[in-house]
């Protein structure tokens, strides 16, 4: 704990941070603010705490890895998983990821546009992904909370996960994971307009 | 189109410094040149998910956002139940934008009667309206105005800590409560009313209603719906929520899955697993540590199906509600587009609070927005309103109250889509500078309007987080807008 408020004190990171920063919205950094503890446990620690964890989400860099999100820097081979996500639009991104990486966090760190709107707490069905299919069937059965979620989210597939529950492993090793295109055009009766 | 002018400004013959740029006549320093100004009306998800998504796609426009509240984020503080709390972690994210540079909050602004649209509309490039649905349908039967009567949106602002719904004080004095509805919203009153308080009282729900909730006599809970199992609007984690709530049984009925495991097996994924669960809760005996469970609970919970309200029962001096009659329906069709057909026999059932949870509903804000007063949303295509140019909606405003925050959140971002491709196809024109916020402050000054700061919103969450740590809380939430706004300004 002591160390890292050094750091960031070092840092010099402020409260104000729509000051201190540039674009937030654009800096990969911005898109770690997937806390693993949630709000809720800020706001059980009470106010000082939000301050701590918006600066922890900034403190989070390659060299400073947070455990949920990858065990090691050292570029050892043995520990490295190729992913590629599919944003919205088709374009593929390729992502150099270690076992252990997850894939909510990992997109964040990419600056790939998955949200995460209940930080990995399996209340919502935002982080939602498609996964490809040679890799679908060797990931771990979702857990009944998982597919409860998954039951709410638009578009839901075959091959339909929450990014949030899934964790890299060696023979995920060129997995591909597909962001649901948002479909245009809502109607309150449920109708779906032909596409054009 | 703005282009930078190293000589002279036109009209004051004054040589402008290097970095500043005129557009027309106006003179801008180069960070507003021409930027494209957005107003944002509701700062619920809809609204901050929309700000989320321009902000990002385009690094020179600034988005304001106007509340009536002097506090941020909609439902997701107003309406997401007090057990839920995950679900509102996405605040941080909300946070984050409102913090932006480019982003401002405007909170204590009633925009209809503080400003009006047309105003907005003149002041900004874009105007999207995302206020949501502050209403409710009513049920449209007599006695539905009685005490004891009130709409889940009311029920829920009470416990939720709404201002305006602070003065319900619901009698829970009472055995029997029905809900009638059969959705997520039916679901978390049921939850609030049967939870133990023990639970509640780690939450941010409202003292008041906790000490309410720790009085109540309310030990039966029947969720009536017009329809059968196979149409309820609720989704699988609430129902298990149900299932799994502690010092509480089921007592479903058995003859309502009568055919519905042949229908089993056609069904999408999610109707598929929630039917089942349904059914197992209904027919399946319990292991003998759940019999055990439930032999020693002491509230109870039911869904009731095929039954519509048709009158309301009041006592003999017609002040408060002693039950329901409901007409008893038959299914015509199957699925989702099964209707409900009365046969002609009715039933009623005794209860001593009734809270009707059929749908929010929005209401217009504007004689000058268009309204589609039967679906109660303003027409629109992929968000542009009807008709009116540099104009959208965004949320349930756009498509209807029904939906969970990852629903509105795609509804968001396909606003904002249709709001940047028009900035570039020049069917909003961003080459004119509008003044945006620097006008509407002006006019909201005159009108005696102080708008609260997303600082001056940190203050009261400050307040309501430190307030809760007392009691073990995560907040203790402020629950007038005088004290709100005393706060805000201290």
């Amino acid at each position: 704990m002591a160390a890292s408020a050094a750091v960031r004190s070092s840092m010099g990171l402020t409260f104000r941070l729509s000051r201190v920063m540039p674009d937030c919205n654009t800096c990969p950094l911005n898109r770690l603010k997937s806390c693993v503890s949630g709000a809720a446990n800020v706001q059980r620690r009470g106010s000082f705490d939000s301050f701590r964890t918006i600066n922890r989400n900034l403190q989070t860099s390659k060299g400073l890895y947070h455990s949920e999100e990858g065990s090691s820097n050292a570029e050892d081979p043995e520990d490295v998983v190729n992913v590629v996500y599919i944003d919205r639009s088709g374009k593929r991104i390729p992502v150099k990821a270690k076992v252990g990486d997850n894939v909510l966090y990992l997109a964040h760190k990419h600056g790939i546009d998955l949200e995460g709107a209940c930080e990995a707490s399996l209340a919502c069905s935002t982080c939602q992904v498609y996964v490809s299919a040679d890799h679908f069937d060797k990931l771990p059965e979702p857990e009944e909370r998982e597919d409860d979620m998954l039951d709410m989210a638009p578009m839901l597939q075959e091959n339909s996960r929450l990014g949030c529950q899934i964790t890299l492993t060696r023979d995920l090793d060129g997995i591909e994971l597909t962001l649901p295109k948002v479909t245009r055009n809502f109607y309150v009766d449920g109708h779906v307009p032909k596409p054009h | 189109a703005c282009v930078p002018r190293t000589a002279v400004n036109v009209t004051q013959g004054v040589a402008l410094k290097p970095g500043l740029f005129t557009c027309g006549n106006t003179v801008a320093d180069s960070f507003s040149i021409c930027s494209p100004k957005v107003c944002i009306v509701g700062s619920g998800p809809a609204g901050f998910y929309t700000a989320q998504h321009l902000i990002k796609a385009r690094q020179d426009v600034e988005v304001d956002i106007y509340e009536r509240l002097p506090v941020p984020f909609g439902l997701v503080r107003f309406g997401v139940a007090p057990d839920h709390p995950e679900v509102k972690n996405v605040i941080n994210t909300f946070t984050l934008t409102a913090r932006n540079s480019r982003c401002s909050f405007y909170g204590n602004v009633n925009v209809g009667k503080d400003v009006s649209i047309e105003e907005l509309q003149q002041a900004y490039h874009a105007v999207v309206l995302s206020y949501g649905a502050e209403g409710n349908r009513r049920m449209g039967v007599p006695g539905e105005d009685l005490a004891g009567v009130y709409s889940a949106k009311d029920f829920v602002g009470w416990y939720n800590g709404l201002p305006s719904c602070q003065e319900l004080s619901p009698d829970l004095n009472c055995e029997t409560a029905v809900i009638l509805g059969q959705g997520n919203v039916a679901l978390d009153v049921a939850r609030i009313l049967l939870a133990p308080t023990d639970i509640l009282k780690k939450t941010d729900i409202t003292q008041p209603a906790l000490e309410a909730l720790v009085q109540s006599q309310v030990r039966r809970v029947l969720i009536v719906g017009r329809r059968g199992p196979m149409q309820v609007a609720c989704t699988i984690k609430e129902f298990r929520e149900m299932v799994n709530l502690p010092d509480t049984r089921p007592e479903m009925m058995a003859d309502d899955f009568e055919g519905v495991k042949e229908a089993l097996k056609d069904l999408p994924r999610p109707r598929k697993r929630l039917t089942e669960l349904m059914m197992k809760t209904a027919l399946e005996i319990p292991s003998e540590k759940e019999q055990e469970r439930q032999s020693k609970a002491s509230r109870v919970w039911a869904f009731r199906f095929l039954r519509s309200p048709i009158e309301i029962l009041a006592n003999p001096d017609n002040s408060r509600t002693v039950g329901i009659r409901l007409a008893v329906n038959r299914l015509e069709g199957s699925g989702d587009g099964a209707r409900a057909v009365p046969t002609g026999e009715v039933e009623d059932v005794t209860c001593g609070l009734l809270i009707s949870s059929i749908g929010y509903k929005s209401l217009p804000i504007d004689p000058s927005v268009p309204f589609d007063s039967h679906k109660a949303i303003v027409p629109n295509n992929m968000g542009r309103v009807q008709h009116t140019a540099g104009l959208y909606c965004s949320g349930w405003l756009k498509t209807g109250p029904t939906g969970v925050i990852a629903t509105t959140m795609n509804n968001s971002f396909d606003t904002a889509r249709s709001v940047v491709e028009d900035m570039e196809s020049g069917t909003v024109d961003v080459s004119a500078a509008r003044p945006g916020s620097q006008s509407i402050s002006g006019l909201l000054e005159e009108r005696g309007v102080k708008p609260v700061t997303f600082s001056n919103w940190e203050k009261i969450d400050s307040l309501e987080m430190s307030r809760g740590e007392a009691s073990g809380k995560p907040r203790e939430k402020l629950l007038t807008v005088e004290e709100m706004l005393q706060v805000a300004r201290k």
